[in-house]
């Protein structure tokens, strides 16, 4: 029985440290919710909040309608994953996943059969009656899983539950978590600091930064139109550069040096010529060895990977960027060639020239609006 | 963990173990202050101290303790480093075997193994009679301070050659190429390298060898004559010469725990500036010991180790020898063993297991209870606590001894000649071997192993008993069998607080050496000699590490 979960206004400090200042969200019911962000951001700490393992200073946690804010770890029904898996070494792996159980008043026929139930759907029966330490990374985190599922929590927790496998056991037990959980139907927080992972793996991603959501959305709205320009430098790759929107007659248009191009969805309110912020991510440009009326940058090196080619070039402005192209027979073009480079301006995005907001139409943000202009972009390095 | 610091369980284990230390520590040490400096008319006086160091008869012990605990320290670094550096860098043979032989020999009683070079190279030795009737050679006195030093020194270097060990094992192999490279090697890369490298280790070392020295009662009890040591002085003018003079034995034992203190702060603040710690992660590969230079490397090892072990292996075979109780007749029997059992050898081991035991259960529950406060509840109140658990570690046993006395002598706590000091006495004493090695292991156990428990819906205590104890067990069980060892040896307090009903293993053999039994002392010598060579032999299977803590 899974349940949502309702943040509101959550505060967080280490001694004088603010960590969290003041964070609201809200988990759908049965929903794959992730937090993803740099390291050191708040993730763990959020989560430990959660798990009612680190203490709230303020604000309001909530299962479904039941506050939980005081409520006893022990009670809160959580199922929780660790980046050490945290597996007892001292029992064996069936012990393990029963172990949960034997706290609840459940006859010993009940707790075997449930505990075999959740090691199938793990796959792994075969190691009932290992001792732990003897298994391999992915192997005790399927134990891990088992076990945190088994006594049917209302909510499953996750922190960096693949961080400790190599790339490989990465991507297979990300299709495993991710079955299973839909497999359950179990409401879920997951942490991660890899955005791809958490692309792959995410119903919807919450973007933080130092203890402040800057974007909730799902994974193709956060890279589509990120919220502002820590979201579009952190998920993905982007080139930021510092333009000016002009209007003509009704039509925005987005000027870089002496390049200009219309941009139809910049949002009404935001129609005034202004500075702004182009970010453009490298499959966004075109480049040519023409003059097509785009800005120019000289090739300093590229790189070729078979699919796609990479470009890096030098702006007239000393700066540098990166494109990215599907390969294709040509010769590819030389270091110091000067070209000319044009966006894709239905995919670019433009924000304000403080990197807080982005000014097209089309963004899909469920964070709170407070929050995100309080961390904005004054603190983001733009370029 | 609940951060927020509610008044709960842990808080009240907290204050009850306080109050445990309070009692019987602090309690004790500050009546033990307090007879220094009041006179029996109950006036505030300095004339204890300016006794002792007015007269040159007192003083002197300090210095002749100061100056032999040096002299040991000294001579166990000379010889345990070596035989450690062959042990750490080569393939010696039966390598295993010293070691455990070192072990056995470090932990052994110290006034056993002074008793049994007696019997060797004493005026009535079988080495010295030898000697003279074959050769007409005088080999000179095992007495005074020779004899300390030579007796303490072989007893002592197992530890430097154990804590070396430890040290050589984290000397990665990339610093010795690196050295090769820059055309450091041999003898020079020895001295400018390893020994570098191995110095917070070789300091640590010398601080145990050197603590154990100074306090060490019974080998100077026994070979020290003339030559007057501190902890002896303590436990004589406790007896008193001339009537007890509790007040002078306690302003003895302040000076001496003055001393220990001093000697442990030099030591910290020697330490924190070889501040750094190095772990390899290319362990060196030991070679093969080769030529001559091979050959003089197990000569030496075998010998030292050899000499180190033969006292004990010649207390059991004497055990067995033939005698009149007094004197060693030719032949062998169990007559020893027989007579043994008429002096109170039943309730000599029967005390020793129970109060051990009794001791040892004590010593494991506050190891528990301290571990978990200091690693997982640390707090002003914890941190006092752990403090106060070490204390004892700088304390010789006779001003533990000294102590308790004075404060359980009278009403309300009139404990003196009970089982209970006893044990009080062992608890003390020998609790920081377990609490050290329970806290070590702990620190090793992620906290997530708890918060997973937790999450699973169990409650605090039942994670506490299922997860975190059965977690810390192998580091309480090596702890508690070094502590144990070292009750079954224990004389400097026990010499002080037991009586007829309380004898204990080592006591009974103390009191057939100083009757000159020498038979009945072979055979109560023996039995706590094996004692103690079997609880090691289990430590080693508990423990399966080398890196023995003592
Ligand atoms: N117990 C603590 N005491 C003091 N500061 C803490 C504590 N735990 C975390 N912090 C601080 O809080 C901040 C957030 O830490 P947190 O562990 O939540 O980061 P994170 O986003 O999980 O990072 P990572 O991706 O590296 O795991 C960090 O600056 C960290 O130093
Ligand atoms: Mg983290």
């Amino acid at each position: 029985m899974s349940v949502d979960i309702k943040i509101k206004n959550a505060l967080k400090k280490f001694g004088d440290n603010v960590i969290i200042p003041d964070l609201s969200l809200t988990v759908k019911k049965g929903e794959f919710f992730t937090l993803l962000g740099p390291s050191g951001c708040g993730k763990t700490t959020l989560l430990r909040m959660i798990a009612g393992f680190n203490t709230i200073d303020g604000g309001d946690f909530y299962f479904d309608e039941r506050r939980i804010n005081d409520l006893n770890p022990a009670k809160r029904n959580i199922g929780m994953v660790f980046q050490s898996y945290a597996i007892f070494p001292h029992m064996t792996v069936r012990k393990n996943v029963e172990f949960g159980l034997t706290n609840k008043n459940l006859s010993k026929a009940e707790i075997r059969s449930r505990a075999e139930k959740f090691m199938d759907l793990m796959q792994i029966s075969e190691l009932a009656d290992r001792m732990p330490t003897s298994l391999s990374g992915g192997q005790q985190q399927r134990v891990a899983l088992a076990r945190a599922l088994c006594i049917e929590p209302d909510v499953l927790l996750m922190d960096e539950p693949l961080s400790n496998l190599d790339a490989k056991l990465r991507i297979e037990m990300r299709s495993v978590i991710k079955d299973i959980q839909q497999t359950v139907g179990i409401t879920t927080i997951y942490v991660t600091h890899d955005q791809e992972e958490a692309m792959a793996i995410s119903d919807r991603i919450a973007v933080m930064n130092k203890g402040v959501i800057q974007h909730i959305g799902t994974p193709k709205g956060i890279y589509q139109r990120p919220a502002n320009t820590f979201v579009a430098a952190f998920i993905g790759r982007s080139n930021l550069l510092e333009g000016e929107l002009v209007m003509k007659g009704d039509m925005p248009y987005v000027r870089f040096e002496q390049y200009e191009a219309p941009v139809p969805a910049v949002a009404s309110e935001f129609r005034k010529p202004q500075k702004v912020i182009i970010s453009a991510r490298p499959e966004e440009l075109s480049i040519s060895r023409e003059d097509n009326g785009g800005f120019k940058a000289t090739i300093i090196s590229s790189i070729f990977l078979g699919l796609n080619t990479h470009y890096f070039m030098r702006l007239e402005n000393g700066m540098q960027m990166e494109s990215v192209h599907e390969s294709t027979l040509d010769s590819i073009i030389e270091p110091g060639t000067k070209v000319s480079v044009t966006f894709n301006t239905d995919k670019i995005n433009l924000f304000t020239a403080d990197g807080s907001t982005n000014i097209l139409t089309g963004v899909q943000n469920d964070a709170q609006p407070s929050a995100v202009s309080r961390a904005g972009g004054k603190r983001l390095a733009v370029g | 963990m609940q951060a927020k610091r509610r008044f709960d369980l842990w808080t009240v284990v907290s204050l009850v173990t306080l109050g445990f230390f309070v009692l019987f520590l602090l309690y004790p040490l500050w009546g033990l202050l307090r007879q220094s400096v009041f006179n029996a008319k109950g006036e505030f006086t300095l004339e204890y101290f300016k006794r002792f160091f007015q007269y040159r008869y007192y003083t002197v012990t300090i210095f002749n303790s100061i100056k032999v605990s040096l002299a040991i320290t000294l001579v166990t670094l000379l010889l345990g480093i070596p035989i450690s550096y062959f042990y750490s860098f080569y393939q010696l043979k039966g390598a295993k075997f010293l070691f455990v032989v070192s072990l056995l020999c470090a932990m052994s009683a110290p006034f056993i193994g002074a008793y049994a070079w007696i019997l060797l190279l004493g005026r009535q030795g079988v080495i010295t009679k030898f000697m003279a009737n074959t050769f007409g050679l005088n080999i000179g006195s095992i007495y005074g301070f020779d004899g300390i030093l030579f007796v303490q020194s072989l007893k002592l270097f197992p530890l430097v050659f154990i804590y070396m060990n430890g040290a050589f094992k984290d000397i990665d192999n990339s610093l010795l190429e690196a050295s090769a490279n820059m055309g450091v090697v041999g003898v020079k890369r020895f001295f400018k390298v390893i020994l570098q490298l191995s110095m917070p280790t070789i300091l640590a070392a010398s601080l145990v060898v050197f603590m154990r020295a100074f306090a060490d009662f019974g080998t100077p009890l026994l070979i020290g004559e003339g030559y007057r040591t501190f902890p002896v002085e303590i436990y004589n003018q406790y007896l008193g010469e001339h009537g007890q003079d509790y007040r002078f034995a306690a302003a003895i034992s302040v000076i001496g725990v003055i001393m220990t203190t001093a000697i442990f702060l030099l030591q910290k603040w020697a330490t924190s500036r070889y501040n750094f710690s190095i772990s390899a992660m290319h362990p060196v590969e030991k070679k093969k010991p080769k030529g001559i230079g091979g050959f003089l490397m197990y000569l030496y090892s075998y010998a030292l180790v050899g000499l180190a072990f033969l006292p004990q292996a010649y207390i059991v075979y004497l055990s067995f020898r033939n005698s009149d109780g007094a004197v060693f007749l030719p032949g062998y029997s169990f007559t020893n063993y027989r007579m043994a059992v008429t002096r109170l050898l039943g309730r000599s081991v029967n005390n020793t297991v129970l109060l051990g035991l009794a001791a040892l259960a004590i010593i494991v529950l506050l190891a528990v209870i301290i571990a978990y406060l200091v690693v997982r509840r640390a707090s002003m109140l914890n941190n006092v606590i752990d403090t106060l658990s070490m204390v004892p570690y700088i304390m010789p046993g006779s001003v533990i001894g000294v102590a308790l006395v004075i404060a359980f002598s009278n009403k309300p706590f009139a404990l003196t000649g009970t089982a209970l000091i006893m044990i009080i006495a062992w608890v003390i004493r020998r609790m920081p071997y377990t609490i050290r090695s329970a806290t070590a292991t702990l620190q090793l156990v992620p906290r997530d192993v708890e918060e997973a428990a937790t999450s699973l819906g169990t409650s605090k205590p039942k994670t506490f008993f299922r997860i975190t104890v059965p977690m810390m067990r192998n580091g309480i069980i090596s702890g508690a069998i070094l502590s144990w060892i070292s009750i079954v040896t224990e004389l400097s307090s026990a010499i002080i607080l037991y009586n007829n009903r309380t004898i204990t293993l080592t006591m009974s053999t103390y009191v057939a050496i100083s009757r000159g039994n020498d038979g009945l002392a072979a055979a109560f010598a023996a039995i706590t000699t094996v004692v103690t060579a079997v609880s090691i032999m289990i430590y080693l299977k508990v423990s399966k590490t080398e890196d023995v803590k003592i």
